[in-house]
């Protein structure tokens, strides 16, 4: 018997029928198909669900969702939002929201994603009744000046979530003065295998605005940008109907909540350039030229957006700070480890059981992360390797995997913790193939612009491609080695500084795939 | 063109977000040179340097397309899952490779970094919708499905 990943069970009585039951139910089969869950959901027939004088009915199990009123136009909303990304469509659900935590939410102590597919993001009512703008109504309300809310940044512990884990407060600390400052929210997410910021864009954008207006409170800027990456449809539509509402209330604009503070956000969409996730290419993106890095120094925070003082921070880390506002900085040290405070987003992806977004704090094992959430190797077969952070990320063999997710831990295997991609690979893969797909990768993305990267990428891809289909020489993998490294020690920003991660880690976590 | 543009303040921080506007409405899916000197032209800013932008970024094109462009994932968490026949299928089925154009001028075929929506691997965007579970049978169910929807206007 084939098994089901979750069941939607239709209500069928004469009330149904004549609100359309049988409808709803082949516009449902017709979505499942087309976003390929015809296998994974079923569709099931049932008699009354026990909501009456309500149209048609549908219950969602295992996560025990009862939706009632549904209409044929409502079908699209529950196959997307709820059974393909799993986040229940509250404005048609009926009754008590369930509290029963299910599958992947079992356990875990969320933060960033408090209200991930618990509110209705298109709704500022909801993100207010959640929590939203606490934060900047304490700081506004208190009187908090912004010279203490740098402090009880830097007191919480909080590191960039978007690669190199600096510490945020150090970082607002070192903004230069100016009369004229921007905060810049980096959500071009486009590290292969993460799409933890989409999810915090679509689920709970609110939470975003209002990272971005303590942070521009903090370090002194009235105007904030968020660019987003150009393929992000369904994020980008949800951050701005976030920006329009807020604009609205009052919470966004000249006088922010009746005050003296005065903030604004845009949105920027990039138009396809992994280079862009790195800060200063993102900066010369805004200002509609090429994404090209700069030299560094000076740093942003001296020299940024037209030549302005400028912060760039990750989508995770803003989403961070409201509840480090509202709960303290000892709150959130409570949370982690000692060396990195809170928890962390990460995207569990290939051959596990249950692919997804989890979040745990700081120092959870590899291997806890794998099996308890990831619901270990899939199809019962044994586990090869996980690729940890990405394309630009480092191989982890099964000797490493009880090594405690944190930026110090990881270290140790140089890997980076930042974009929380964590790739699990069966025995049955081939590290040769996917280091091939990396390099390809690389030589795809290298923006052109500094000579080690640009001819790199490609002496790394052909060389690599000579040793995989004939060669196979030791001494040419050596020379690989040796053009990564001199790409590591020579490149003008981390795309081509951190090929050597994969390349290296593959060959010495996987000598008999490599044998030299 | 005169009207689009206009809705943009004449300043360079507009210039990707009036290339996007301009290429979404341009039928063949790109960006004509009468286009782009008009955009130099209003932004106050070289030929050359519109020109830059245009070709650095891999969502424009210089080149006419399809009046559907398909972006299938090549990045690891798909490659690991096949997706490397499915592009052989797709370019097989549509007779043409990589970079091109269907004869029709309805489908063009690019490879994609990855999509973001890697826990549905492997998957693909025909224009601003997203293909996730793909199999060899779904791929040719979409494109046909997209064909017909053509077709029916």
């Amino acid at each position: 018997m084939r098994l089901a990943r979750g069941h939607v069970l239709i209500g069928i009585n004469d009330e149904a029928l004549h609100a359309g039951a049988r409808d709803v139910e082949a516009a449902l089969r017709a979505a499942l198909a087309d976003h390929g869950l015809e296998n994974e959901i079923d569709v099931i027939e049932t008699g009354d669900l026990g909501v009456t004088g309500r149209g048609v009915g549908l219950s969602v199990y295992p996560d025990g969702v009862l939706y009632a009123g549904v209409t044929v136009g409502d079908v699209a909303d529950i196959v997307v939002e709820h059974l393909l990304k799993g986040r229940p469509v509250e404005r048609l659900r009926f009754g008590e929201r369930s509290t029963t935590p299910t599958g992947l939410t079992k356990r875990q102590p969320r933060v960033v994603l408090e209200n991930c597919g618990v509110i209705d993001p298109e709704s500022l009512d909801e993100a207010i009744a959640a929590g939203a703008y606490e934060g900047i109504a304490k700081i506004l309300g208190d009187g908090i000046a912004p010279a203490d809310v740098v402090e009880e940044v830097k007191r919480s512990g909080l590191r960039g979530r978007g690669g190199a884990g600096f510490p945020t407060g150090l970082k607002w600390s070192f903004t230069a003065t100016g009369d004229t400052k921007y905060i810049v929210c980096n959500a071009d997410e486009g590290e292969p295998g993460t799409f933890k910021d989409r999810l915090i864009l679509e689920g709970d954008p609110h939470r975003l605005v209002e990272g971005m207006m303590i942070a521009g409170y903090a370090i002194g800027a009235s105007k904030g940008y968020v660019y987003v990456r150009g393929e992000y449809v369904l994020s980008i539509e949800r951050m701005q109907s976030a920006i329009d509402a807020a604009r609205e209330a009052g919470i966004l604009g000249e006088s922010v909540l009746g005050s003296a503070f005065a903030f604004d956000v845009e949105i920027k969409k990039g138009a396809g350039a992994y280079v862009c996730g790195e800060e200063t290419s993102l900066i010369e993106s805004i200002e509609g030229k090429r994404g090209f890095p700069r030299l560094k120094p000076p740093y942003p925070g001296a020299v940024g957006l037209w030549a302005k003082p400028t912060v760039v921070n990750n989508v995770e880390t803003l989403a961070n700070v409201p509840p480090i506002i509202v709960r303290g900085a000892d709150w959130f040290r409570s949370l982690g480890t000692a060396s990195s405070a809170g928890t962390k987003v990460y995207t569990i992806l290939g051959h596990v059981e249950h692919p997804g977004l989890i979040e745990v704090e700081m120092g959870t094992p590899l291997r806890t992360i794998i099996e308890s959430y990831g619901g270990g190797v899939r199809s019962g077969k044994r586990f090869k390797a996980a690729l940890i952070g990405g394309a630009a990320g480092a191989f982890v063999s099964e000797d490493r995997l009880d090594v405690a997710m944190d930026f110090d831990g990881l270290q140790e295997y140089r890997a980076v913790l930042g974009s929380g991609a964590i790739l699990v690979l069966d025995a049955d893969t081939s590290i040769v193939d996917v280091v091939h797909g990396i390099l390809r990768f690389f030589r795809h993305e290298s923006c052109g612009q500094c000579a080690p990267c640009r001819a790199g990428t490609a002496a790394l891809l052909s060389g690599y491609e000579r040793w995989m289909r004939g060669s196979k020489r030791p001494e040419d993998l050596e020379q690989l080695l040796d053009v990564a490294r001199t790409m590591q020690a020579a490149s003008l920003c981390p795309l081509g500084q951190s090929v050597i991660l994969p390349l290296e880690t593959a060959m010495v976590s996987f000598p008999e795939e490599f044998p030299r | 063109m005169k009207s689009l543009l206009e809705k943009y303040a004449p300043t360079a921080e507009n210039l990707l977000d009036i290339l996007h506007e301009i290429q979404d409405a341009e039928p063949q899916n790109y960006l004509t040179r009468d286009a782009l000197r008009a955009v130099a032209e209003y932004l106050h800013l070289p030929l050359s340097e519109v020109v830059s932008a245009a070709t650095f970024y891999s969502m424009y094109s210089l080149k006419p397309r399809g009046r559907h462009i398909i972006r299938i994932c090549e990045s690891p968490p798909c490659q690991i899952v096949g997706a490397e026949s499915l592009i052989d299928l797709l370019s097989t089925h549509l007779g043409i490779d990589v970079g091109q154009t269907t004869d029709d001028g309805a489908f063009t075929l690019e490879t994609a970094s990855c999509l973001g929506v890697c826990g549905v691997a492997p998957a693909m965007m025909v224009d601003e919708e997203l293909y996730g579970n793909l199999t060899p049978a779904r791929i040719v169910d979409v494109i046909e499905k997209v064909r017909r929807h053509d077709a029916t206007g």
